[in-house]
């Protein structure tokens, strides 16, 4: 990616979305170079994909994944054997700041230099979610905790507001609630249970998920081994449907806490339309089961019977989801609640790293299908949905963009199936081997690392859930906001406890 | 004034969404979802161990010289072990029924015990004191969003869950009970317990879905705690990864007593 210097070796080498490399290959620099290397990749427009440790004895090797959108290239790279501590990359970019909390959580790594040093997820022994929280002082300075159990039915997590009034001053989102050990307990596989606990880091992202393990297993067993034409080709249809079943959940979501009771209405049971699309192929609402590495499970072929239906449910299922969002749009009094609400400049969510819908809304072109498309998305594109602004009207306006053109993908392909076998079996997979794959979920990137050992089994497999990126955002959101604002805010992002928590 | 009236036009013109059920036929399941299992140990083939070896989360079990059992409560419906099966000795039932008032309930392969042992109502005392409504607190304790996700979908206008006169409260001391998902992570352990402290006696619990009656996915990891049981005690259980919501709503009905 970088022009090498001449006296130094290339920090970086360049890999592929779904791609692989020997473990060896993987350039390698002294911890201070690979940190001001990877400073200089984030001052040049790329963003961190993953940032996280291998452990190597007493010692933990640091790796990078970087994506250049705009010129459609990725790059990994990594440091030499380190103990104790290294110099910080967030005081140089602030998206590296709960990668290197989690670093440091997971193997003592101290990342000198830290403004905010605490843990992610872990317990510490005095449960998670303690220790210092940022606080305003001052006369009329009040502090309001929320959580970790809530109001709703909806995941843990604690919510700390400094505010003054009604205004919200700062707010500090501290998660690890729903700690599951995910990553930990795919080491030394992939067992029995790896693709089922994968399918459930975000159980709203199963196939998001599930197709990011897959192909980066796939990816490690050779060329040979990428799944079939026709898996790949489900594998975007599932991916849609999911994509649709969320957004308009979350649209009626956000049209609840307005208190506009016809489109929340309407959203809530189209909502459960889409989730039944994807239970008509594979049995179960929320795709379990349906991607497995090597392609999809035999049994559940989207034949041409069945695609036809699906097609017809799913106009059906879209001409409802018209009239509703047209309601939104169409009324002055929820323009005016969602506009200049919530506001998150383009500058601070370049800065912070922010990906997915949260991200078009600001204005940035940012999507893993268009940019580093793999699988069935090297063949099919679907345009970017941006939107400017990056309040909750273009949070929702993004959303309603990208249903409408999930619907014409789905149109499109599911009058086009690709002739071939469901799945191919995965062979071995390459000792010593790094794969990277990411997948454009919902809420944005999905990215699975996996590196295999000498014997080819899972030595370290690394999950980085959309939202990981993106509480930052809801939390910098919130600045200047009237407390009440939080429900619309929250629900805008809509992000996951457990795909952070893992 | 134009769109309102266009709202209003709509609604009378798609007029009530609810479903008939459970007056009228429960909506069907998916046709792939294929519901309940059911086990018939003695068609076991001698020494076969096909299912126990494809299970994802260990529901199934054969120890020397006895017959397979399966724990419908730790099942994640994934249909490994009914495609594995030689003989035909687990299949599908298609029925969305599967909530039960006790984990031995859910173990299925014995004689007499091939399916899953329906959940009888609460009893009298309880009933009568709870009346016609039922209160509940959600906790998410390492849940995925699943279980919660189609729990929640009970209060959209087709399932309409408060016309029976149940309802999900924002505080623990409103509740008559808890519905808890999830595994019960090491992390929301106190929180849990906690909350349960906070709801007036006498109370009741129901766990959803797979990891809050076993552990789930995550059976056996170090950081959960395999299930609601291992820190409260539960008086219904509602298996699936996540249940249907008909599964759900039937679990929940039988407990009023409206279902039986």
């Amino acid at each position: 990616m970088s022009m090498p210097r001449p006296d130094s070796p290339r920090p970086f080498a360049s890999i592929m979305n779904g791609a692989s490399l020997r473990w060896p290959d993987v350039p390698e620099s002294p911890v201070t170079a690979f940190v001001d290397a990877t400073a200089a990749e984030l001052e040049r427009g790329s963003r961190l994909c993953a940032w996280f440790g291998v452990a190597e004895g007493a010692a933990t090797r640091l790796v990078a994944v970087l994506a250049a959108d705009a010129e459609n290239t990725m790059a990994i790279g990594r440091s030499e054997p380190t103990e104790r501590a290294y110099p910080a990359l967030t005081p140089r970019h602030a998206q590296a700041h709960l990668f290197e909390r989690e670093v440091w959580e997971q193997h003592g790594l101290v990342p000198e230099g830290h403004p905010w040093l605490k843990p992610v997820r872990l317990d510490h022994g005095l449960g998670p979610a303690v220790g210092d929280y940022f606080r305003v002082e001052g006369h009329e300075v009040h502090e309001v905790a929320v959580g970790p159990v809530h109001a709703g039915i909806i995941e843990p997590g604690h919510f700390r507001f400094q505010c003054a009034g009604e205004e919200v001053l700062h707010l500090e989102i501290a998660l690890g609630y729903q700690h599951r050990g995910v990553e930990e307990s795919l080491a030394g596989g992939p067992g029995r249970a790896a693709l089922v606990r994968v399918e459930t880091v975000a159980g709203d992202s199963t196939i998001a998920h599930a197709t990011a393990y897959a192909s980066a297993l796939e990816s490690l067993s050779g060329e040979g081994a990428e799944a079939t034409m026709r898996a790949q080709w489900l594998r975007s249809i599932a991916l849609e449907l999911e994509r649709l079943a969320n957004h308009a959940g979350d649209l009626g979501a956000l049209a609840g806490d307005i208190a506009f009771l016809p489109s929340s209405a309407a959203f809530g049971k189209i909502r459960g339309d889409f989730l039944n699309l994807t239970a008509m192929i594979c049995g179960n609402r929320f795709g379990r089961g349906l991607v497995r590495p090597g392609g999809y499970r035999p049994d559940l072929d989207l034949d041409s019977s069945l695609a036809t239906t699906l097609l017809e449910r799913l106009r059906g299922a879209m001409a409802e989801a018209g009239e509703a969002a047209a309601w939104l749009w169409n009324d002055s009094s929820v323009r005016a609640r969602l506009e200049g609400t919530g506001t998150i400049s383009r500058e601070t969510a370049e800065e912070i790293g922010m990906v997915g819908p949260a991200a078009r809304a600001c204005g940035i072109v940012r999507d893993v299908r268009f940019d580093h498309p793999a699988g069935w998305h090297r063949f099919a594109q679907t345009p970017v949905s941006v939107w400017p602004g990056g309040d909750v009207l273009a949070r929702a306006r993004v959303r309603w963009l990208e249903v409408q053109r999930s619907g014409a993908f789905l149109e499109e392909q599911l009058v086009s199936p690709p002739e071939d076998e469901l799945h191919s079996p995965a062979g071995a997979r390459a000792p010593d081997s790094i794969a990277v794959s990411l997948v454009e979920g919902w809420r944005g990137e999905v990215c699975h690392v996996a590196l295999t050992d000498d014997a080819g089994l899972i030595r370290r497999y690394k999950i980085v859930d959309p939202s990981f990126h993106n509480w930052t955002g809801l939390a910098l959101a919130m600045r200047g906001q009237a407390i009440s604002d939080f429900p619309i805010c929250n629900k805008s992002f809509n992000l996951s406890y457990c795909g952070v928590d893992l | 004034m134009a769109e309102l009236i266009r709202i209003l036009e709509h609604r009378i013109r798609r007029g009530c969404e609810t479903m008939a059920y459970p007056a009228g036929p429960a909506p069907p399941l998916p046709e792939r979802h294929g519901g309940a299992l059911r086990l018939e140990a003695a068609k076991c083939a001698e020494g076969c161990g096909d299912c126990v070896a494809v299970c994802p989360t260990e529901a199934i079990a054969r120890p020397e010289g006895r017959p397979a059992t399966l724990d419908l409560g730790r099942c994640v419906f994934c249909s490994a072990c009914v495609a594995a099966c030689p003989t035909g000795a687990i299949t599908k039932t298609g029925d969305h029924r599967m909530a039960a008032r006790s984990r031995g309930d859910m173990l299925l392969g014995g004689r007499g015990e091939e399916e899953v042992r329906l959940a009888g109502e609460l009893g009298a005392t309880l009933r009568r004191l709870l009346g016609r409504s039922l209160r509940l607190r959600q906790v998410s304790a390492g849940g995925c969003n699943g279980c919660e996700a189609d729990t929640n979908v009970l209060g959209t206008i087709g399932w309409d869950l408060s016309r029976f006169g149940i309802q999900f409260v924002a505080s623990p001391r409103h509740a008559d009970g808890l519905l808890i998902t999830g595994p019960v992570t090491r992390n929301m352990r106190a929180a849990l317990e906690e909350t349960y402290a906070a709801v007036p006696d006498p109370k009741i619990v129901i766990a959803v879905g797979a990891c809050a009656i076993a552990g789930g996915p995550f059976v056996g990891l170090p950081q959960v705690a395999d299930g609601a049981a291992s820190t409260v005690p539960v008086d219904l259980f509602i298996p699936g990864c996540p249940p249907h919501p008909l599964t759900i709503l039937d679990g929940l009905l039988r407990l009023v007593g409206r279902v039986k």
